[in-house]
Parts: C-alpha cells; sequence; structure tokens
C-alpha cells in the first residue's frame, strides 16, 4: 500500500470515488476547513477550529514541523533533453535524490509525460542551474553530487525550484501555500498537509485545552510518480527525527491515560516506526514500515487527516484507526454536506475506539 | 515562562546582516556559539562577513534575499533552516530610512512610504510568522526587533522611518501579549545612535567619536536575548526595560 498524501488519485480518475458518494475536489481555505468526527459515536461534522473541545486536557497532539522543499527542479541532460527531478529526500549536504519526470510541466499528469531521459552513472547534467554528476540510477530514481554545498546549493534550489504539484490545479502554487504555520527544517518533498488548517487560533486552543503539543520531523516523500512500478512500492523509506522532549512528553501522555494524536500520516509513521523494535526511542531513523487495515498502532491513538476515499491506499491505512463500514458512513455524511477530499481540503479526526475511554487498557 | 536562553547550539538569524549592527549582531551570536543565518541583498558583501566568522571558527552561512519583498520570505526561512536548523533567534534588523537626504513626511512619496514599511514592519511580520510557529511548538525562542527612538519622538524629517518603527513596536506589543505562556518571548530594542553606514546617510555632519560601537552595542543585545522578558522595550544607553 502507499500514503497518498498530494492526491495522485486526481491524477488517475477512474480510481476515484470507489462506490462511495462523490466528495468535492476543490482547495478550501485553511481558516474554513471542516472536520468529519469518526469515533464510536455516529460522525458529525465541525468546523477544524473546533478542534480543541474534541480533544481532553491530559492528550498530547504530535505535529510534523517538516517545512516543504521547493522539490520541483528542471534540469537538462548534457544533450540538451530538458527534465525535471523531483526531490523526494531531504538534500543532503551535495547530493540531490529524486526521482526523474519527462519535458512538460505539473500541469500533464504525470502518468501522461513522456519518459524522462534515461541518466547512467557519471553523467552530467544540469539542475536548478547547477552542474551534477549521476552516482546512482533504478529506473528513473536517481542521486545526483553537485560540486557545491551549503549556501550556493540551498540558493540555487530556493532560486529555481518550485513546490511540486499534480495536473489538477492548473495554476502555479506559491511556497507560502504548502506551509504549515510551525514548518522549521525543509524536509518534505511534499506538504504534510494535514496541519494546514492548524492555525494558531487551534495551537493556543489546544493549550488553553490543557492539551500537549510535541513535534517531530519527519521527510514526507512524493505520493506519485505516474509510473505504476515506482508507485506501487510508495512511500520509500522516509528521514524520521523525534526529538527527546516528545519521547518523553509521550510517555507521560500514556502514563495519565492521555490520548497520542498524531496529525497526519507522516506523524504516525515516524512514531509507529520508531517503535517498531521496542519502546519509542528518541533520535533519528529511517521509516520503512508500512501501515495497513491490519496493523495495530503501539503509539498513535488518533489521527487528524485529509479525507480520502475507498480504491485510495490512503483510505487502507485509516482502517488500522477506525473500521471501514464507520468510514464510509464518515464519508457519506462528508460527501452530503459538499466536503472536499483535496489535499488542501477538508479534513477528518479519527479516535480510535479502543483508545476511546479514560484508562482504556490497549 | 520567560526562562533563560542559552545562545550556544541555537540555529539565529540577523537580516541586514552585512553591514552594522547587524553584522555585529551575527558576528557576536557566533563567537557565542549559535549557527547563524545572516540575510542581506548583496551577495559579496555578505560573504565577507560570513567568511570572516568562519575564520574564526563561527558557524555561519549566507542568506541572499530582500526581507521587503513578500516572495523572498519563505525562501529566505528555507534556506536559514536548511543551513542551521530550527532557527530559536531571529534578529529583525534590516531596514530602510527610504530616500535620502530625509524628507519632511508630506514630501515623501506615498510609494517610498510604502517601500519603507514593507521593508521595516511589514516584512519583519512576515518572518515572524514563518518563524514563530516552531518557535512555539518547542516552548522557546526570542524575537528581536530592532527599534529607534524615532519611534517614540515625532522627529521632523524621521516620517516614514518613524511611522514604520512605531508600528514596529507596538507589533512587538501584540505578538508578546498573544504568544504569551508560549515560552517565545518578544523585544523591541532601541540601540541608540551608532556609529553605521545608515547613520552617516541620515546625519552625514554627524561626529562619529560620538558614536556607540556596533560592537558593544550587540554584545549588550544578546545579553538581552538570553534575559530579557517578553513584551520589553530596551533602550539605550540606559539599556532598561521601557515596557
Amino acid at each position: 500500500m502507499k500514503f497518498s498524501r498530494m492526491a495522485p488519485r486526481r491524477e488517475r480518475a477512474e480510481a476515484a470515488g470507489g462506490g462511495s458518494a462523490p466528495l468535492r475536489t476543490d482547495e478550501v481555505s485553511r481558516h474554513a476547513v471542516r472536520l468529519v468526527v469518526i469515533d464510536a459515536d455516529i460522525p458529525r461534522l465541525v468546523p477544524f477550529r473546533a478542534l480543541p473541545r474534541l480533544l481532553r486536557a491530559g492528550d498530547l497532539v504530535v505535529l510534523n514541523d517538516a517545512a516543504t522543499l521547493p522539490a520541483s527542479l528542471r534540469g537538462t541532460t548534457a544533450n540538451g533533453t530538458r527534465f525535471e527531478l523531483r526531490l523526494s529526500s531531504p538534500v543532503d549536504g551535495s547530493r540531490l535524490t529524486g526521482v526523474l519526470f519527462g519535458d512538460r510541466d505539473h500541469r500533464t499528469r504525470t502518468e501522461d509525460r513522456p519518459p524522462p531521459p534515461s541518466l547512467a552513472v557519471g553523467d552530467h547534467v544540469q539542475v536548478a542551474g547547477v552542474s551534477a554528476h549521476v552516482v546512482a540510477t533504478l529506473g528513473r530514481r536517481v542521486e545526483l553530487i553537485a560540486p557545491i554545498a551549503g549556501d550556493d546549493l540551498w540558493r540555487a534550489i530556493y532560486a529555481t525550484g518550485t513546490p511540486v504539484q499534480y495536473a489538477h490545479r492548473i495554476d502555479a502554487l506559491p511556497l507560502h501555500a504548502v506551509q504549515t504555520a510551525y514548518a522549521a527544517r525543509p524536509w518534505a518533498a511534499e506538504m504534510p498537509s494535514a496541519g494546514r488548517p492548524i492555525t494558531w487560533d487551534v495551537l493556543l486552543g489546544l493549550r488553553r485545552a490543557g492539551v500537549e503539543l510535541a513535534t517531530l520531523t519527519h521527510a514526507a516523500g512524493l505520493s506519485a510518480t505516474g509510473d505504476d512500478a515506482l508507485d506501487h512500492a510508495l512511500p520509500w523509506p522516509e528521514r524520521y527525527e523525534i526529538p527527546k522532549p516528545t519521547v518523553a512528553a509521550i510517555a507521560a501522555a500514556k502514563a495519565r491515560s492521555g490520548r497520542v494524536i498524531a496529525v497526519g500520516t507522516t506523524v504516525v509513521r515516524a512514531l509507529e516506526a520508531a517503535a517498531q523494535h521496542g519502546p519509542l526511542r528518541a533520535g533519528s531513523g529511517v521509516a520503512t514500515l508500512r501501515l495497513d487495515p491490519t496493523y495495530a498502532p503501539k503509539i498513535v491513538d488518533g489521527l487528524v487527516s485529509g479525507l480520502h476515499v475507498p480504491g485510495e491506499s490512503h483510505f487502507e491505512l485509516l482502517q488500522a484507526f477506525a473500521p471501514r463500514a464507520r468510514l464510509e458512513q464518515a464519508l457519506a455524511l462528508a460527501a452530503g454536506h459538499g466536503l472536499s477530499s483535496h489535499e488542501l481540503g477538508d479534513a477528518c479526526l479519527i479516535l480510535r475506539e479502543a483508545a476511546l475511554r479514560p484508562g482504556a487498557s490497549r | 515562562m520567560d526562562t533563560k536562553l542559552s545562545i550556544r547550539g541555537q540555529g539565529a538569524l540577523v537580516t541586514g546582516a552585512s553591514r552594522g549592527l547587524g553584522r555585529a549582531l551575527a558576528e557576536q551570536l557566533a563567537d557565542q556559539g549559535a549557527r547563524v543565518a545572516l540575510v542581506a541583498r548583496e551577495a559579496g558583501p555578505l560573504r565577507e562577513v560570513v567568511e570572516g566568522i568562519r575564520v574564526r571558527g563561527g558557524l555561519a552561512h549566507a542568506v541572499v534575499g530582500d526581507i521587503g519583498n513578500k516572495d523572498a520570505i519563505h525562501r529566505i526561512a528555507g534556506q536559514a533552516q536548511g543551513l542551521v536548523g530550527e532557527i530559536g533567534i531571529a534578529v529583525h534588523n534590516a531596514s530602510t530610512l527610504g530616500p535620502t537626504p530625509l524628507r519632511l513626511l508630506l514630501d515623501t512619496e506615498c510609494e517610498d512610504l510604502a517601500a519603507v514599511l514593507e521593508t521595516n514592519l511589514v516584512g519583519p511580520f512576515r518572518l515572524t510568522k514563518v518563524l514563530a510557529g516552531a518557535m512555539a511548538l518547542r516552548g522557546a525562542g526570542v524575537i528581536v526587533h530592532i527599534s529607534s527612538d524615532a519611534a517614540v519622538e515625532p522627529y521632523p524629517r524621521w516620517g516614514a522611518y518613524g511611522v514604520s518603527k512605531a508600528g514596529q513596536d507596538h507589533l512587538s506589543r501584540i505578538l508578546a501579549a498573544e504568544l504569551e505562556g508560549t515560552g517565545v518571548r518578544i523585544l523591541a530594542v532601541d540601540p541608540g545612535e551608532m556609529d553605521t553606514a545608515m547613520h552617516a546617510a541620515a546625519i552625514p555632519e554627524a561626529d562619529p567619536a560620538s558614536l556607540q560601537r556596533p560592537a558593544e552595542v550587540a554584545r549588550r543585545i544578546v545579553q538581552m536575548i538570553e534575559r530579557a522578558p517578553s513584551g520589553a522595550r530596551l533602550a539605550a544607553p540606559q539599556w532598561e526595560i521601557a515596557s
């Protein structure tokens, strides 16, 4: 299965819907997002800003503070063939890791774009106005080394790079539109978009409600490439870093029977990966695990996410937190009220039933 | 929650860092062990300052950008945090007088007033919007606005600058009120008159010997960054908290 953070489903219209009533697919202002609440009760609809009222004093909300890179870079091969490189991982010194796309821009669906030039180790290319050489390839996935690092490389990336975007939005996404209110290091290839409706009003409201906040950094990768073989293997291993205070805050929340609420699947992936082989550990790691309906979360009791429909792999992940029938009930409610499944659209809060009662054993 | 902040190990961002007080602040923060992203419009002078810090063993990076340009804000913040990590200290030092010799306010072109506000008031607001969230989630951070006595005194011919700095002082106070309890401190610092290129542009006849050295002022401001309470307006030469 794969996570679909940025809606590859709209690149593949036939996958959308999956038998449920259709959701809207347009963008929603981050101040107007609505939230479908999915717990043991009948699903219900509230404004997103009501989130603080839905949680309890002692709960802990964990957010991914990765800023979104301008990860779409233009390039040309030595013989002048143009391509797009979409960074799939954080910039590492002078190393750029990403996926090649054929010439054209985001307005052509990824699966309809011409194949990218085939690169081999040792080839020289121009990317973001910088000459670089290929040090590894795996099909369309490449690693490049630039002759510069630090100030100059970051300057080149931010001078010419643009946010990764897909064909369902024609006009260019500005960099600010893909940042959360609490973004820090630029690690994400695509926006950790579940946090988009977390305004300062919500953040401060959560604090006032006695809900604690903690962060981690998770390098959300690409959600689609338009290449079936590649897409099937998504999400690829993703880097994460969990600070010590966050591990301590989770332990304290568990000890007082507070719930750990992840904002976004990237937070779920990082926390569950870091607890895969024993107690949750602080520090950095690479998440390789895949979450599906049979997965029993060890750390995360609830999840804030965008809306996802059956047929989408992301819908499978949500089933680790709520039964399919209840998710479908929630989607019917969402569709009936005109909610949007756009990645910059509406949202849901899923609370695991086992986590609903204070002190419930897990 | 006005805990003392240790400079060592912090990611810091200083705007207007290629000369004058900004340069001195960046050098002082780096000397005390911060990883500093220096922001300025011109690459050449900025690179020289960065190299100077590195030669002394400090951690410094150059980010070329204009704080008065809306489209540059996320690029500046992104590069800075890619280079030095999360920002725990942000110093809004870059500022412009507008056209010099200074004009009476009513002789100031509307566009010139707007441009001064963009650089001195709206730019810092935009950058704070980008940086303050992660500070609040970590429960620590300091944002410093470099102010001026022109924010308080209605000096003739300092109109555009004075208006922008008065606005910035109030921006500082409102942010401090809204962020109370988050661990993020917001300060306004009036550094007094210093021997800088900006001072020379505003008051060419001033005797440099009568003016403060930027390095000495920077040392005092870094002390304020460590421990001054949020919402404070600190003014030279007494460096007392003027609320």
